[in-house]
């Protein structure tokens, strides 16, 4: 039994247009220790997952059903008030713009103090003795001074660095980062991300980071999850799914960011039309209306039926969501060449 | 009409510049195409500057607070930047946030009015001309903006937001302005029939391609981008660049390319520049640039960009950790700025401000310990030419060798790091 394990969860959302299925059918596990990353593009579904198991949704706009067990427990059977206790103790969040998530008339250390009060009994002043100890973990220097700080006072780097403090206060032992780095330089990301690896590795804790920067994924995580419209398209781990990517979707990602140190003359080549609607997603394969390889498939399925999520040709855990016969052979011939004509030389 | 179903093909390779629009999204040659119109890959150096900027400033005066709003500092956004854009090229402006490249881009707009410096557009000087003045340049100058989302009137159609240009510069009589407006949207891969929408009917890629009609909707010759992507989603980035290229290959625009990420500044731009706190401390061609960095702050820049390739052939570029944050514009340190975070900083560097000197045939860096990564010299190289002993105070007996200017250009002969001499090609 895995320490986290999601099963077939659907977050939907009725509306009077119709039903959004921001997640419909997800399932992965994490274990202590380890890192997922889940990646895919805005709509994609990927932070209305992570929301729901921190039980963030309301009942009255959101239908969550499905399964999540965080340590045999499922979230979505416990009690509002049970999943309070748990919020913030057991699994906590980091958000992307440490500005809007923190509260701009209260001191940080108040903000990071009032965490940890909340789950222990203790009094103000060991609960921010607690704080600047948490403060100088995570690299803030004079943590004594800086605790009496506004967040205004501190900069992008430094205030994610106390949301981080935040989110650690209570040992939490399931961790969800949604794009902690996205509104940072790339300096200071590089700070973030190996602070975050180190306290990782202090904390035993299971790590969720949820990001479209493949790069970040790359360094981070030891397995990856990619969302298309709400649904996993491809899931193995980090190593596999971007050395031997056998999903369309996936190919689209790596073939259209540039590279540091990739060829300038070797092309982007762009996922053309846009990411779906999630009221009305495109019938079977939801990424099919922007698939270059759609034509392969015969019978017109990729349009007519949902392909399920199978085995890849390597096996190993990885799993992707497609028609395609010997997608691995389609990558190494047609779609390595394109992106990447030097790593074709090295094989 | 599905958001879909849109005409979305002029980011696809190989797509013939006029004439799109009329077929269906989605072709299944994407992947096969050879040949595609490739802007600013190859490099236009030998073109002469259509920009020079000189020696450029931008101060933004800190006022106190109460009644008496007294200036007590200044913010110096832009301190003394020079460099050349020649016609029909790309020059990448990177950098992390309140380096000032914005204020740069601004400036060159002239939507700033620069403190000191000259910027000369097609050999005018436009730093210090009037407002009434500006119009005629406005034709010449624009800018794409970053944000699709607040960049475009929410009360205006598209054909208004494109065609607003040529009313004002009564370029086209008022009955041909909605002709012209669709022919931009169709150079932009969008559907012309659109032009009565409002922009609360477009995605955001659509939008950014909105934009990008308004800045063509003149026939610029300059172009400033700033950021132009990084509000996209990654697979609509790349929609947006290859339009980008595009445009800049068919209508032979220069591009000034400020953006924060280098991996989409290098597949862009042949030539780049390095900023940090208000200074250009390294220049290069887009090879120098990335293959040979020798200043610490380009190989740390570049050594903390996360990459998929690294880690897919198993291994990780060894990161230099850059500690602290960017010290405040209004008190930079005494110098070079970079010193407070540099690992290889020495007295000198506290002293004496390091000269934009140039090392390459186009290769220009701003350290006294300039050289490429792990071969940093012990003595500053830089101390015999502006006449300072290697702490940095003043040496009686030598005088500055070489003059050390701050030209915009590059010269035909450049101090070479290994010979410890003069050189030339």
């Amino acid at each position: 039994m895995s320490f986290l394990s999601v099963r077939d969860l659907r977050v939907h959302f009725p509306t009077v247009d119709g039903i959004v299925k921001a997640t419909d059918g997800l399932s992965f596990d994490l274990e202590k220790g380890k890192t997922l990353g889940i990646v895919g593009e805005s709509g994609s579904g990927k932070s209305v997952s992570t929301s729901a198991i921190l039980g963030l949704h309301r009942h009255t706009n959101a239908v969550v059903s499905g399964e999540i067990l965080l340590d045999g427990v499922d979230l979505l059977k416990i009690s509002d008030e049970d999943m309070r206790r748990r919020r913030g103790r057991d699994i906590a969040m980091i958000f992307q713009d440490p500005l809007s998530s923190m509260h701009p008339y209260y001191r940080v250390g108040n903000q990071i103090a009032e965490a940890y009060r909340v789950h222990h009994d203790v009094s103000r002043k060991a609960a921010r003795a607690r704080a600047i100890e948490m403060l100088d973990r995570v690299g803030i220097p004079q943590p004594d001074r800086r605790v009496d700080d506004y967040p205004h006072q501190f900069s992008g780097g430094m205030r994610q660095r106390a949301m981080i403090a935040m989110a650690l206060i209570n040992n939490p032992s399931l961790l969800i980062a949604d794009e902690p780095t996205t509104a940072l330089d790339v300096t200071v990301q590089a700070q973030i991300l190996d602070l975050l690896q180190d306290l990782q590795r202090d904390f035993d804790a299971a790590v969720m980071i949820i990001t479209h920067d493949l790069g970040v994924v790359a360094e981070m995580a030891h397995d990856v999850l990619v969302m298309y419209g709400g649904r996993c398209v491809e899931y193995g781990s980090t190593k596999e799914i971007l050395t031997h990517p056998e999903m369309p979707y996936t190919w689209g990602l790596l073939s259209s960011i540039p590279e540091v140190d990739a060829d300038p003359e070797a092309k982007l080549v762009p996922i053309p039309g846009n990411p779906p609607s999630l009221l009305s997603p495109p019938s079977g394969c939801h990424f099919h209306p922007r698939c270059a390889y759609r034509e392969r498939v015969p019978g017109d399925l990729c349009r007519t039926v949902t392909p399920e999520l199978t085995p890849g040709s390597r096996g190993d855990g990885h799993l992707k969501r497609c028609h395609l016969a010997n997608p691995e052979i389609v990558y190494e011939q047609e779609v390595l060449p394109q992106i990447a004509p030097d790593l074709v030389e090295e094989r | 009409m599905s958001d879909q179903q849109l005409p979305t093909s002029v980011g696809m390779p190989g797509d013939n510049p006029k004439g799109r629009g009329e077929d269906g999204p989605t072709e299944s040659t994407q992947y096969i195409e050879t040949e595609r119109p490739h802007g600013a890959v190859r490099a236009h150096f030998d073109a002469e500057p259509i920009l020079e900027v000189r020696d450029l400033r931008m101060y933004f005066p800190v006022r106190s607070a109460g009644i008496i709003r007294r200036t007590i500092g200044h913010v110096q956004a832009v301190d003394g930047i020079s460099f050349q854009l020649p016609r029909g090229g790309s020059l990448g402006l990177v950098g992390e946030s309140g380096c000032g490249k914005s204020t740069t881009g601004r400036m060159i707009t002239r939507l700033y009015e620069p403190t000191a410096g000259a910027i000369e557009f097609e050999g005018r000087d436009i730093a210090k001309t009037s407002a009434r003045g500006l119009k005629p340049l406005r034709r010449e100058v624009q800018m794409i903006f970053q944000d699709p989302y607040t960049s475009l009137n929410p009360r205006h159609t598209v054909g208004s937001i494109v065609g607003a240009p040529l009313a004002i510069h009564n370029v086209v009589p008022k009955n041909k302005i909605i002709p012209r407006v669709q022919e931009l949207l169709e150079i932009v891969g969008l559907n012309p029939e659109h032009y009565n929408r409002y922009p609360h009917e477009f995605s955001g890629g659509q939008r950014q391609r909105i934009g990008i009609a308004r800045a063509l909707t003149l026939h610029p010759k300059l172009l400033v981008a700033d950021e132009p992507v990084s509000a996209l989603d990654v697979s609509i980035q790349a929609q947006v660049i290859n339009l980008l290229q595009e445009v800049q290959a068919e209508f032979d625009i220069a591009f000034l390319f400020i953006a924060h990420d280098l991996a989409v500044v290098r597949h862009f731009c042949p030539e780049v520049a390095v900023m940090y706190l208000g200074k250009i401390v390294e220049i290069a061609d887009r090879d120098s640039l990335y293959n040979h960095p020798n200043h610490p702050y380009t190989q740390a820049l570049l050594s903390a960009v996360p990459d998929v390739r690294q880690a897919a052939i198993g291994g990780r570029r060894e990161r230099i950790r850059l500690e602290g944050d960017v010290p405040s514009p209004i008190n930079p340190p005494s110098g070079c700025r970079f010193r407070t975070r540099c690992a290889i900083a020495q007295e000198i560097c506290a002293r004496v401000e390091p000269p934009l000197l140039q090392i390459g045939k186009r290769h220009k860096v701003a350290c006294h310990f300039a050289g490429e990564l792990g071969h940093h010299p012990d003595r500053p190289v830089t101390a015999p030419l502006l006449g300072v002993d290697d702490t940095g105070t003043p040496d009686p007996g030598a005088s500055p060798s070489i003059e050390v200017g701050n030209d915009p250009g590059y010269a035909d002969t450049w101090f070479d790091l290994e010979r410890k001499t003069m050189a030339s090609a």
